[in-house]
C-alpha cells in the first residue's frame, strides 16, 4: 500500500488516503505476542543466568548428580516434543479447515503436556519428600525455580488451550479463533526451545 | 592527536591548582574531606577527580556559552539574525559535534583505564607519598574490619587486640583493610584516607591506603544498612608510630577481652556505640565471622564451598563434611519462608514510630534465625 | 479454634494495630485524604459525572483518554512523592547535634524509600508512558494503538501498584530498605515486617502494565504508521518512543523476575539471596540494576524525543541533523545494557572489569553530546518564539549537561570511590532526572495540552512555575554537590557535624521554592480551564510540523477521517507548504474498537491480590487470583468488540471541525 498511494493517477502527490483499505482485524496480533515472547524469554535467561551462579553452591547439600534422574526426564522431554509434533498437526488440520481434525489433535496434544507436567511434578514431590527442598540450598532453589517456572508456564499453556477447544467447538475455525491458535502454536513450540535449553543445560549437564 | 590531547591536558595543570584553591577557599571552613584529604589514596582519587572535572569542562563551558548566544541572538524579535528554516545539515559541524566529544573521552578513558589500576584497592600501595615510595622492608599494618548492626569491629591481628568504633592509624605507613560484615551489606569509608568499599557478609573485600597527617577523621557506612544507619560512624586517629604504639599500649592494658561470650553481646543491634577497647579477643574470631560460624553448629561457608568444589570434582555425593541442616532433613521444617511460620514469628509490622532502644534486640534480630537453628 | 486462631486465618498478619493511629503525621494525612476524597467524591455523584466517568473515560480503549488518565494519575502521585521530598529536606536540616528532628528512624526510612519508588515508578513512568499513548498514534497518523484493551489493561495495573503504595501509608507500613531493596537488608530475616511486602507487588503489578504497554507500543509503532511513513521519516519522538520501548520490552522482564525471586525468598524460604545456605546477595544488585541502568534511558529517551519536536516547531526550523540524533538514540539504548555495574564499582570487581563499566559509560555522553549539539544547531539561524516549551527546553540544555559532566565523574571508577553514595550522587541524578526527565514532560506537557483540550495553558502561571522550578532546582542540589565533596553519605537522619547544617538548610529553602513551583503549576492548571474560551485555540496553535497538527484540537475519537499520506519528516509542514487539501466528502464508515469494563474489574482483582499476599491472607490470594484468570478467560469469550463510527457521522463531525482544521493558530 506504501508506495502507490503516494502518488494520484496524474502523478500529483496525494496527501490523504480516500479509499480505505480495509485493515483485516488483528493484523498486528502475531508480531505483539512474538514480541511478547521475546520479553518472556528475557525472564528465563534471568532465570538460567541464576542458575548459572547458583549451580554449584550446594550447600553441603546434593548436587545434581545425586538428584536427578536422568531416564524420567528423557520420557519428560519426550512428551513435551511428541506435544509439538502434535500441535504441528493441529494446525495443519487448522490450515485445511478441518475443525474436528484440530481439536482431535489439540486433544492429543493437551494429554502429552499434562503427561509432561504430572512426570515433573512426580519428580519435584520425590525430591521434596527426600529432604531435597528447594529451601535447602542455592542449587535446588534456583532449579526449582527454573523449572519450575517452565512448568508454570507449561500448566497455563494446557489452561489456554483448553479455552481455545472449548472456543472452536464453539465457533468454529474463524479468522479469530485462528489468529488464537497461532498464538498459542508459537507459545508452545517456544515453551519447547526453552525445555531443551533447561534439559541441556540443567540435567545434562548437571549429571555427565 | 592524543599525544597532543596529553599535552594539552598538562598545561591545564596550572589552571587545576588554581581551581583547586578556589574550590578550598570555598569550602574554606568546612571538612571538606573528598577535596581536601590526609591520605596519598584519597588525593590520588581527587586528582583524577578534578583532573576529569576539567577535561570535560573543555566542552561543557563551551556549549553553555554557545546556548546562552544562540538562545538570545536568535530570539524571533532580533530580525537582524539569519534566518534559514530549510537549513538541517551539515557534514563538517556533524563531524565536529561527533569527535569533539569522542576525543575527550578517549583521553577520558585512557585516565581511567590507567588511574583504575594504579588506585584499584585490592592493589598493595606503590607510595606513601608523592615522590615517596614505600620501602622495601615496610611493613604494612594489617586491620581486619567488620561491620556490625550498627558499630565498627577493628581487630589488629599484629597486635592482638580489637575495638569498637575507634581506629587508630600510624601515619606514613602502607595499611591493609580486610572487611567484611555479619548481616547488612555496609560500605567502609573514611573520605580523608581513601575511597569506600563495600562490607558484604560472607565475603571478603580489601583495600589499601596511607594516611600521612595527624589528625582526627571521620569514617562511617556510605551505605544504608537499616534504623542504625545514622548512629554508625567512628573516629580515626591520625598518629605517628610512638603515639600509635602508645596507642596499642592503652589498648592492651584495658583489661576487657572479646570472647565468644562477649561478642555475642555485641552482636546485638544497637547504635551510636561509644567506643570500645579490646585487649584481646578470642582465637580466629575474624575469620569465624567471615565464615558466618561465630555459633557452634554452624556450618563455615569456606568449608562449604571446598566441599561443594570437591562434589563437582569427585562426581560423587560424598557426606557433607560440615554439619548442615541443623533442624534434619526430609522435614518441611527446613523452610524459612513465611508462608511456613507462625504469624508471631514473622512480625506484626506495627507502624510505631521509635526505633529499636540500643542494646535491645529491636524487630530486627539478625541472629534470630540461626539461635532457632542452634536449639 | 480460639477466635484469635480464627482471626488469622481471615485477615492473615493484619491487625487493629497495624493501623497507625499514634502517628500524627500520618493521622492528619489521613484525614486531609479522607476529606479530599469524599469531596471528589460527592462533586461526582453532585454532578451526576458517575455514568460520565465510567462510560468516557475508565473503562475507555482510547489512547488519548488513557493518556490523560496516566498523566493524572502522575501529577497526584507527584504531590506524594514530593510531600515525601519536603519531610527529608526539613528532616535533614532540623536534626542537627542534640535536635532529633521530626522523624524517627522507623518512619524517616520509609520516607526514603517511597520518595524514591514513588517518583521513579509512578511519576515518571506515567508521565513517559502518559506521553506517549496520546502522541505517538497521532504523530504516525494511526486511529489507536495496536492493542487498544491492553493498553487500558496496562493502565489499570500501573493504578493498581499505585494503590497499593499508597495503601501502604494508612495500613501498616511501607519498605525501609531504599528504593531498590538491596538483600540482605530486604530479606524476610531483615525485613519481617510488610513493607517490603508493599513494595514488591506494588513493582511487580506496575512492572506487568509497563512492559505490556513496551509490547503494545513496539507494535503499533512498527505496523500502524501512515502510508510513506518510512523508518527515517519517523518524527524523532516517535522514533524515541520506539526505542524507549524495545528497552522496556528488554529490560522489565528482569525486573519481574529479580521480583519474583526476592518473593520466593521471603514467602518460601528460597536461597537466591540469603547470606547463608548458598544464596547470593551480590547477584540480586546486578539483576536489579541490569532492568535499573536501562529504565535511566527508558526515562531520559521520550525527554529527548519532546526537545526534538519542541526545537524545530518553536524555532521554525527543520531539526538539524536528523540521522544523527535517530542513531544518536540507538546507539544510547545499545549502550545502556552494558554499564549497570558502575552502580557498584565499590564491590570489589577487579580494577579490569570497573574500566570497562567505566568506560562504556562515559561513551554514552558522546551520542548524548550529539544531540545537544544538535539542538543548539537547530536553533541557530531560527527565529526562537519563547513559549513555555520552549523555555523548558533552553532550560533543560542549560542543566542538563552539568548533570552529564557529574555523571561523567562518577564514571571514573576510582573517583566514584569517593563519591558513591554520597550527597553528590544524588545531586547528580536529580541534575538528569529533573533537569531531563521531568523539564522534558512539563515542556511535552505545555506543548500538547491544547491539542489533549482544544485551549492553552496560561502563560503568566506557566512562567511563574517555571521560574520557582528551575531556580528552586539549583537552590535544592548546588548544597547536595557540595555536601558530597564534603564526604556527606545519602539516607543519613542525624549530622552531627554543624558546619555541614547551613548547606541543608538552603537545600530546604530550595525544596520550598520548588513547591511553589508545583503550586504555580496547579495554578496554571486551574486558572487554563477557568478562562479556556479566552485560551481556545484551533488544530495548530503552535505552527506545528507533524501530524498530529493536521487534526483538530482536541482530536475526534477516531484521529482522521482520512489517514494522512506522507512524504516527508516533517509531513504537516509539507502538506501546509504544497498546500493540501483536505477532502470535504466521501467520508467511510470507521472500524473502531469497543470500550470495556475488563482493565477496571483485572485491576481491582490484581490489587486485592496483590493486598492479600502483603498480609498473608491465603484464602483471598487465592480467590483473587482465579478470578482474575477466570474473568481473562470470560473476557476472551466475548467476540464482539469493536464497531464502526457511521459514514454519516463522521461526515457531521468533519462538518464542523473541517473549519478548525484550516485554522492556524
Amino acid at each position: 500500500m506504501a508506495t502507490q498511494a503516494l502518488l494520484a493517477g496524474n502523478g500529483a502527490p496525494t496527501f490523504y488516503v480516500t479509499e480505505e483499505e480495509h485493515h483485516p482485524e488483528g493484523g498486528s496480533t502475531m508480531l505483539g505476542f512474538w514480541i511478547y515472547l521475546m520479553s518472556d524469554c528475557l525472564i528465563f535467561a534471568g532465570l538460567f543466568a541464576t542458575y548459572g551462579v547458583l549451580g554449584h553452591s550446594y550447600a553441603g547439600g546434593p548436587s545434581g548428580r545425586d538428584v536427578f534422574e536422568l531416564p524420567l526426564v528423557a520420557v519428560n522431554t519426550a512428551m513435551l516434543l511428541f506435544s509439538s509434533i502434535t500441535y504441528g498437526f493441529a494446525m495443519l488440520a487448522m490450515e485445511r479447515g478441518s475443525k474436528s481434525q484440530t481439536l482431535l489433535w489439540m486433544a492429543i496434544t493437551w494429554v502429552f503436556g499434562a503427561a509432561f507436567i504430572g512426570i515433573e511434578m512426580h519428580e519435584f514431590a520425590g525430591l521434596i519428600a527426600e529432604g531435597h527442598g528447594p529451601w535447602t540450598s542455592g542449587f535446588l532453589t534456583a532449579f526449582f525455580s527454573l523449572v519450575g517456572t517452565h512448568g508454570l508456564h507449561v500448566t497455563s499453556g494446557l489452561i489456554w488451550m483448553i479455552v481455545l477447544m472449548v472456543q472452536t467447538a464453539q465457533k468454529g475455525l474463524i479468522p479469530a479463533n485462528k489468529r488464537r491458535l497461532m498464538c498459542l502454536s508459537m507459545f508452545w513450540h517456544f515453551l519447547d526451545v526453552v525445555w531443551i535449553g533447561v534439559f541441556t543445560f540443567v540435567y545434562l549437564m548437571g549429571v555427565l | 592527536m592524543i599525544p597532543n590531547r596529553f599535552a594539552h591536558f598538562t598545561r591545564n595543570r596550572v589552571i587545576r591548582a588554581g581551581l583547586s584553591v578556589a574550590a578550598v577557599a570555598l569550602l574554606g571552613a568546612c571538612h571538606a574531606d573528598v577535596l581536601q584529604p590526609s591520605g596519598d589514596v584519597a588525593a590520588q582519587q581527587r586528582d583524577l577527580l578534578v583532573a576529569a572535572t576539567l577535561l570535560m569542562l573543555l566542552i561543557i563551558i563551551p556549549v553553555m556559552v554557545l546556548t546562552v548566544i544562540v538562545a538570545w541572538r536568535y530570539r524571533e524579535s532580533n530580525e537582524e539574525a539569519t534566518y534559514l528554516p530549510d537549513w538541517d545539515h551539515s557534514t563538517a559541524l556533524e563531524l565536529v559535534i561527533w569527535s569533539a566529544p569522542l576525543l575527550i573521552i578517549i583521553c577520558l578513558g585512557a585516565i581511567t583505564w590507567l588511574g583504575t589500576h594504579t588506585l584499584d584497592p585490592y592493589r598493595p600501595i606503590a607510595r606513601l607519598d608523592k615522590g615517596q615510595a614505600v620501602p622495601a622492608n615496610a611493613q604494612p599494618l594489617e586491620v581486619d574490619v567488620v561491620a556490625m548492626d550498627w558499630k565498627w569491629l577493628f581487630f589488629y591481628p599484629q597486635y592482638g587486640v580489637a575495638t569498637v568504633n575507634q581506629l587508630a592509624l600510624p601515619t606514613d605507613r602502607p595499611i591493609a583493610f580486610k572487611i567484611t560484615s555479619t548481616s547488612i551489606m555496609n560500605s567502609f569509608y573514611i573520605p580523608a584516607l581513601a575511597g569506600q568499599i563495600y562490607a558484604m557478609p560472607g565475603m571478603e573485600t580489601k583495600l589499601h591506603a596511607v594516611l600521612n597527617d595527624t589528625g582526627t577523621f571521620n569514617g562511617f557506612s556510605a551505605n544504608y544498612s537499616g534504623a542504625g544507619f545514622s548512629g554508625m560512624h567512628f573516629k580515626t586517629l591520625g598518629l605517628d608510630a610512638g603515639g600509635f604504639d602508645q596507642w596499642i599500649g592503652k589498648v592492651k592494658s584495658s583489661g576487657l577481652q572479646l570472647s565468644n561470650a562477649n561478642y555475642y553481646k555485641l552482636e546485638k543491634p544497637s547504635e551510636n556505640v561509644k567506643p570500645i577497647a579490646f585487649s584481646a579477643y578470642a582465637p580466629g574470631l575474624y575469620d569465624r565471622i567471615l565464615n558466618e560460624c561465630t555459633h557452634p553448629g554452624e556450618p563455615c561457608v569456606a568449608d562449604q564451598m571446598k566441599a561443594d568444589m570437591m562434589k563437582d570434582m569427585r562426581g560423587e555425593s560424598p557426606r557433607s563434611p560440615a554439619p548442615v541442616n541443623v533442624t534434619g532433613p526430609g522435614t518441611i521444617g527446613n523452610a524459612e519462608g513465611a508462608l511456613f511460620k507462625s504469624p508471631q514469628e514473622k512480625g506484626e509490622g506495627k507502624n510505631v514510630g521509635e526505633p529499636p532502644a540500643p542494646g535491645t534486640p529491636g524487630n530486627i534480630k539478625p541472629s534470630d534465625q540461626k539461635n532457632r537453628g542452634m536449639s | 479454634m480460639t477466635t484469635s486462631d480464627l482471626a488469622k486465618i481471615i485477615f492473615g498478619r493484619l491487625s487493629l494495630e497495624s493501623i497507625p493511629y499514634h502517628e500524627p503525621i500520618l493521622i492528619g494525612t489521613f484525614i486531609g485524604v479522607a476529606i479530599g476524597g469524599i469531596a471528589v467524591l460527592g462533586a461526582i455523584t453532585y454532578f451526576k459525572w458517575w455514568g460520565y466517568l465510567w462510560k468516557e473515560w475508565l473503562t475507555s480503549v482510547d489512547h488519548k483518554r488513557i493518556g490523560v488518565m496516566y498523566i493524572v494519575l502522575a501529577i497526584i502521585m507527584l504531590l506524594r512523592g514530593f510531600s515525601d521530598a519536603l519531610m527529608m529536606r526539613a528532616q535533614q536540616a532540623l536534626s542537627f547535634g542534640d535536635n532529633q528532628g521530626f522523624l524517627p528512624a522507623h518512619h524517616y526510612d520509609q520516607v526514603f524509600t517511597a520518595h524514591g519508588v514513588i517518583m521513579i515508578f509512578f511519576v515518571a513512568m506515567p508521565l513517559v508512558i502518559g506521553l506517549m499513548n496520546f502522541v505517538v498514534p497521532l504523530q504516525i497518523g494511526a486511529r489507536d494503538v495496536a492493542f487498544p484493551f491492553l493498553n487500558n489493561f496496562s493502565f489499570w495495573m500501573t493504578v493498581s501498584g499505585v494503590i497499593l503504595t499508597m495503601l501502604s501509608l494508612f495500613i501498616g507500613e511501607y519498605a525501609r530498605t531504599g528504593w531498590l531493596a538491596y538483600p540482605p537488608l530486604s530479606n524476610l530475616a531483615y525485613s519481617p515486617d510488610v513493607g517490603v511486602d508493599y513494595w514488591i507487588w506494588g513493582l511487580q503489578l506496575s512492572g506487568i502494565g509497563t512492559l505490556l504497554s513496551g509490547v503494545n507500543f513496539v507494535t503499533t509503532i512498527v505496523k500502524m504508521r501512515a502510508p510513506g511513513m518510512t523508518m527515517m521519516k519517523l518524527p524523532v519522538f516517535t522514533w524515541t518512543a520506539l526505542v524507549t520501548n524495545v528497552l522496556i520490552v528488554a529490560a522489565f522482564p528482569i525486573l519481574t523476575a529479580v521480583l519474583a525471586m526476592l518473593t520466593v525468598d521471603r514467602y518460601l524460604g528460597f536461597h537466591f539471596f540469603t547470606n547463608t545456605m548458598g544464596g547470593n546477595p551480590m547477584m540480586y544488585i546486578n539483576l536489579i540494576w541490569i532492568w535499573g541502568h536501562p529504565e535511566v534511558y527508558i526515562l531520559i529517551l521520550p525527554a529527548f524525543g519532546v526537545f526534538s519536536e519542541v526545537v524545530p516547531t518553536f524555532t521554525g526550523k527543520r531539526l538539524f541533523g536528523y540521522t544523527s540524533m535517530v542513531y544518536a538514540t540507538v546507539v544510547i539504548a545499545i549502550l545502556s545494557y552494558l554499564v549497570w555495574l558502575h552502580h557498584f564499582f565499590t564491590m570489589g570487581s577487579g580494577a579490569s572489569v570497573n574500566s570497562f563499566f567505566g568506560i562504556t559509560t562515559m561513551i554514552i555522553s558522546i551520542p548524548t553530546g550529539a544531540k545537544i549539539f544538535n539542538w543548539l544547531f537547530t536553533m541557530y539561524r531560527g527565529r526562537i518564539r519563547y513559549e513555555l516549551p520552549m523555555m523548558w527546553t533552553v532550560a533543560f540544555m542549560l542543566t542538563f549537561v552539568i548533570g552529564g559532566m557529574t555523571g561523567v565523574m562518577l564514571a571514573v571508577p576510582p573517583a566514584d570511590f569517593v563519591l558513591h553514595n554520597s550527597l553528590f550522587l544524588i545531586a547528580h541524578f536529580h541534575n538528569v532526572i529533573i533537569g531531563g526527565v521531568l523539564f522534558g514532560m512539563f515542556a511535552g506537557i505545555n506543548y500538547w495540552f491544547p491539542k489533549v483540550f482544544g485551549f492553552k495553558l496560561d502563560r503568566t502561571w506557566g512562567v511563574r512555575s517555571f521560574w520557582l522550578w528551575v531556580i528552586g532546582f539549583w537552590f535544592a542540589f548546588a548544597p547536595l554537590y557540595v555536601l558530597g565533596l564534603m564526604g556527606v553519605t545519602r539516607r543519613l537522619r542525624h549530622f552531627d557535624d554543624p558546619t555541614l547544617h547551613p548547606f541543608f538548610i538552603v537545600a530546604a529553602f530550595g525544596a520550598l521554592l520548588i513547591a511553589g513551583g508545583i503550586a504555580c503549576m496547579l495554578m496554571q492548571f486551574f486558572v487554563s480551564i477557568r478562562d479556556r474560551e479566552k485560551l481556545k485555540v484551533g488544530g495548530d496553535p503552535w505552527n506545528g510540523r507533524s501530524l498530529e497538527w493536521s487534526t483538530t484540537s482536541p482530536p475526534p475519537q477516531y484521529n482522521f477521517a482520512f489517514t494522512p499520506v506522507v512524504h516527508d519528516l516533517d509531513a504537516w509542514w509539507d502538506m501546509k507548504a504544497r498546500g493540501a487539501e483536505h477532502p470535504t466528502s466521501g467520508y467511510h464508515a470507521i472500524h473502531m474498537p469497543k470500550n470495556t469494563a475488563t482493565g477496571v474489574v483485572l485491576g481491582v482483582l490484581a490489587t486485592a491480590f496483590g493486598f492479600a499476599m502483603i498480609w498473608y491472607m491465603w484464602w483471598l490470594a487465592a480467590i483473587s487470583f482465579v478470578a482474575m484468570i477466570g474473568y481473562a478467560i470470560f473476557h476472551t469469550f466475548n467476540y464482539d468488540r469493536d464497531y464502526y463510527i457511521p459514514a454519516e457521522e463522521v461526515a457531521r463531525t468533519e462538518g464542523h471541525r473541517t473549519p478548525a482544521v484550516a485554522t492556524q493558530g
